[in-house]
């Protein structure tokens, strides 16, 4: 198993998130709407970020296909907050390119009448910083 | 003055070694009031204990400081010395030279000093010294058992039948608790009703019970030995003594359309009505909610035709005010409110249930007549999902649940499981959990006979959602060791709801100032050593009210809390610690600042008449402690403003004599 | 700096149910401390009367601990809460007066933590030495 313990460190600074305190009941992943489009789910990133298995992650798709909808930090009997862990990663990813992949100029061409205010709010969420 | 003696323990070589024992015997007998000093190699030992007891009767000693090992090994043993040759026993001190002295140091000359500094701390203390004598305070030989479950029914029994007089107040209209609502028990699958029935007919006809069902304590003063309790018995409208449960009144009341409890709220129940069949005592009571008679004149039809005359409308609630010796808590358990659990959509569909709704579904005298039918349309349910840790096992902030384990969900719902597969091979059941949790004697036996003999589908993992659509409640869940999600078309979710102490138990707590800890559970004295007392002298636990437990162990401890009821109503008086809290009346100002602190409700407020310097007389208030109750801890002392509170062996005076000492 | 180093006086206020049984521990595991450190046994840390500790002062201590048993754990459920806000605003008054924070401490010592204790007392110590003699409050009257 790859460690990364200084990415390690960075993802549960970053999150805030102490992913020791999951007991691994899987709730998070039983509640996700997007579940089957991943690749990692929820509970599977509590545990490799516990585990400092970062790097499989930060290439998964998965990072792109969490919804933001936060029902697994709602739902979480040990307030472990998995979502927040999800931005966590996507968000070293981005760092590290270097490169914002969404720019508040192009959202007047991408958003019409019909786009919900939530779907921008996460398309930031995922796409720039 | 006193007259004091010091004798100096070698204890062989573990303090002689780093201690210059005779140096020390020689620096003490400079000390003021020290008439005699000595040293010896073992002054526990029979030799030299018979040293001690002759210096205080050659030397007329007053006080005796003994140099040795800590007082927490042999303070009681040159007490006992001391006693057999005429001295109080609270006249000795001991300077403690071996754990806090020759045994964490190395050097002799600093060793010696420190020794010689303890030693003039205690002679300082021991001047100061009065004789005590524990306080002695009679006992009434009566119990009060609160809580009529199967934990209030167990210890009452072994009490009484111990011999001594036992109340049990329920209120509920009948005792039996939760135990008579459950329709088996595991792991031995007999029926709760076959096993607790015999037990409360037991209650009913022993001799040295009463049940005061339907009444609630509301008022506890006084302390171990001594309780005075007022019981307020909520009128039942009909005269206990009187009916004799026959029912009739029951068939012919016209309000029938209440919900019953006792099946919680799943049918209905008339407004006159009698819990259960086995009910105890079996005794109609009328809701006067539901009651158009007592509500608004109108009806009066279960008067007309009840033989017995039992019936009155104008009963009011009863006060009574008994002695009790000593005091049990069993107050027992509820399921928490599922209200914070919308995702299993336990408000909005009738076919989510809690598991206690499940066990009076399967239950024989309960609203199905023991069919397993779905509440919502009576129809028999063939994909069922039992839900587990719903609400237990969560953490603080997340603002809903509990943070402890439930202890009794994985049994039972092993034993649902097994049992609707056992009657119902047509029904698919699956069960979600976090881990198994089966310790106990045949449990894991038990479990694992639902997954192999059964075919009880157990996954691991838990639900995210329930939505009820159509006649089915969708079930979305994780299966984490095959790394899917799922979804289920079920009939009926069962929920594993946390169980949390009846909410009668914070009010009562306060009552008796027993602790509690931050979930409502009654703390116990000590966690291991002393699991069946409250740190509250006189006060016993038993049952769910100290945490989550099942029949088994709740009838234990039931057992183990009546030996120690007994163990104490078995005396004729109790003899105090002498080291106490007393106050001087006149220093006094009745501030009220000790009754405040003092975790014990030791320390009350009398009025008292004094004569004043003019030959007047005035009425003052002033505090006054309680020797039986107050277990000197000194909190008071420190808070009491005018330095009147002081704690007897451990008075300020004698402290900060100490103090001095060290300090010179 | 070893010309005649400054011996402290420390006193040392122990509850009789946890801390006075860590520091028998510590004894019986033969875990030094400095001598420096004199036990006084009290019921329970809530014994302590803050007039206890301008005392000890007074008559030229140079840093006074105060150990009770964990929160939580008191034999007498509640008394170690009392001595944790009493400590605290009476520690605050004498910082105020000059007599340095770190020369006054409480600790939760369990019966089970001998190490705890001897590791403890071996701090404070080294602390209090370092802060060298304590002469605020110290009444002259009372020295010889």
């Amino acid at each position: 198993m790859s460690h990364n313990s200084n990415l390690q460190d960075d993802i549960i600074r970053m999150s805030g998130v102490n992913p020791r305190k999951c007991m691994r009941c899987g709730k998070c992943s039983a509640t996700c709407p997007a579940y089957d489009e991943m690749e990692y789910h929820p509970h599977q990133f509590v545990n490799m970020v516990e585990n400092g298995d970062i790097e499989p992650l930060l290439k998964s798709e998965s990072l792109y296909r969490c919804l933001s909808c936060f029902a697994c930090i709602e739902r979480c009997p040990r307030s472990v907050e998995p979502a927040k862990l999800v931005e966590a990663v996507r968000l070293a990813v981005i760092r590290q390119q270097g490169a914002n992949r969404m720019k508040p100029e192009d959202v007047a061409a991408i958003a019409d009448d019909e786009t919900p205010q939530q779907l921008l709010v996460s398309a930031f969420r995922k796409y720039s910083k | 003055m006193q007259r004091i003696g010091v004798f100096v323990c070698w204890c062989g070589s573990n303090i002689a070694g780093t201690v210059d024992v005779h140096a020390v015997a020689e620096a003490l007998k400079l000390e003021p009031g020290v008439v005699f000093s000595t040293d010896y190699q073992y002054m526990c030992s029979q030799a030299g204990q018979n040293i001690i007891k002759e210096a205080i009767a050659e030397h007329k000693l007053t006080g005796i400081v003994v140099c040795s090992c800590s007082p927490r090994m042999h303070e009681a043993t040159f007490r006992k010395t001391a006693a057999a040759a005429g001295l109080n026993p609270y006249m000795v001190e001991i300077a403690n030279i071996r754990e806090q002295c020759s045994w964490v140091h190395k050097d002799m000359p600093i060793g010696t000093e420190k020794a010689i500094i303890l030693g003039k701390a205690a002679i300082a203390k021991v001047n100061l010294n009065a004789p005590l004598t524990p306080g002695e305070s009679p006992v009434t030989k009566r119990a009060l058992v609160i809580g009529g479950g199967i934990a209030g029914i167990q210890t009452a029994l072994d009490i009484a039948d111990a011999g001594f007089p036992v109340d049990i107040v329920e209120k509920k209209p009948t005792i039996g608790g939760k135990m008579a609502q459950l329709d088996k028990t595991f792991p031995t699958l007999d029926c709760a009703a076959c096993i607790l029935t015999p037990k409360m007919v037991d209650v009913a006809q022993h001799d040295k019970i009463r049940i005061f069902s339907y009444s609630e304590v509301t008022e506890v003063k006084g302390f171990v030995g001594n309780f005075d309790v007022k019981i307020k018995k909520h009128a039942r409208y009909v005269k206990e003594d009187v009916c004799t449960g026959c029912g009739d009144c029951v068939s012919k009341c016209p309000m029938k359309k209440v919900p019953n409890e006792f099946n919680l709220g799943m049918d209905n129940r008339h407004a006159i009505y009698i819990p259960f069949a086995q009910a105890v005592p079996k005794v109609a009571t009328i809701d006067p909610n539901a009651c158009n008679m007592i509500k608004n004149g109108k009806c009066g039809l279960c008067a007309k035709v009840c033989t017995a005359g039992a019936i009155d409308y104008t009963q009011k609630d009863e006060f009574i005010e008994e002695k009790y010796g000593a005091i049990v808590v069993a107050t027992g358990y509820n399921h928490i409110s599922m209200d914070k659990f919308d995702e299993f959509a336990y408000n909005q569909s009738k076919d989510v249930i809690t598991s206690l709704e499940f066990e009076r579904l399967t239950n024989a005298a309960g609203p199905t007549a023991g069919k397993l039918l779905r509440p919502s349309d009576g129809v028999h349910p063939h994909t069922i999902v039992f839900v587990q840790c719903v609400g237990s096992r969560c953490d603080a902030c997340a603002e809903k649940g509990k943070e402890y384990c439930s202890k009794i969900c994985c049994m039972y719902t092993a034993k649902h499981a097994m049992l609707t597969r056992d009657k119902y091979p047509d029904t698919d059941v699956y069960v979600f959990y976090i881990d198994v949790r089966t310790p106990g004697k045949n449990f894991d036996e038990f479990y694992r006979r639902a997954v192999e003999e059964y075919g009880v589908h157990y996954i691991k993992g838990m639900v995210g959602k329930v939505v009820p659509e159509g006649n089915k409640l969708k079930v979305q869940a994780s299966d984490l060791l095959s790394n899917k999600q799922l979804h289920i078309d079920a009939d009926l979710v069962v929920l594993a709801a946390a169980i949390e102490p009846d909410k009668s138990a914070r009010p009562l707590a306060t009552m008796l100032t027993a602790s509690m800890d931050t979930n409502d559970f009654f703390t116990e004295a000590h966690p291991k050593l002393r699991p069946v007392e409250s740190p509250t002298a006189g006060v016993f636990l038993s049952g769910a009210c100290q945490g989550p437990k099942d029949i088994p162990e709740t009838v234990s401890q039931a057992g183990a809390a009546a030996s120690k009821v007994i163990g104490l109503l078995a005396k004729d008086k109790l003899t105090g610690n002498p080291c106490i809290a007393h106050s001087d009346e006149m220093m006094c100002n009745g501030c009220s600042s000790c009754e405040r602190v003092c975790p014990y409700g030791a320390i009350t407020y009398v009025d008292k008449e004094f004569r004043m310097p003019d030959r007047t007389t005035a009425i003052r208030r002033v505090a006054s402690v309680n020797p039986a109750v107050c277990q000197g801890c000194g909190a008071c002392t420190v808070a009491c403003p005018s330095g009147a509170m002081d704690l007897k062996g451990f008075a300020t005076s004698q402290i900060i004599a100490e103090v001095d000492a060290i300090c010179k | 700096m070893q010309m005649n180093e400054h011996k402290p006086l420390i006193v040392a206020f122990c509850c009789n149910w946890c801390s006075y049984a860590g520091a028998d521990l510590a004894g019986n595991n033969r875990l030094n401390y400095p001598a420096e450190v004199k036990i006084i046994r009290v019921p329970c840390s809530c014994r302590v009367n803050p007039m206890f500790i301008l005392r000890a002062f007074q008559r030229g201590a140079d840093g006074v601990i105060i150990c009770g048993c964990h929160p939580g754990d008191c034999h007498y459920t509640s008394g170690n809460y009392y001595t944790r806000r009493r400590m605290a605003m009476l520690f605050s008054m004498l910082d105020y007066l000059g007599i340095e924070k770190e020369r006054t401490r409480v600790e939760w010592v369990s019966a089970a933590e001998g190490a705890k204790f001897a590791a403890t007392m071996n701090d404070f110590v080294a602390t209090v030495t370092a802060l060298g003699e304590n002469k605020r409050l110290e009444d002259l009257r009372c020295k010889k």
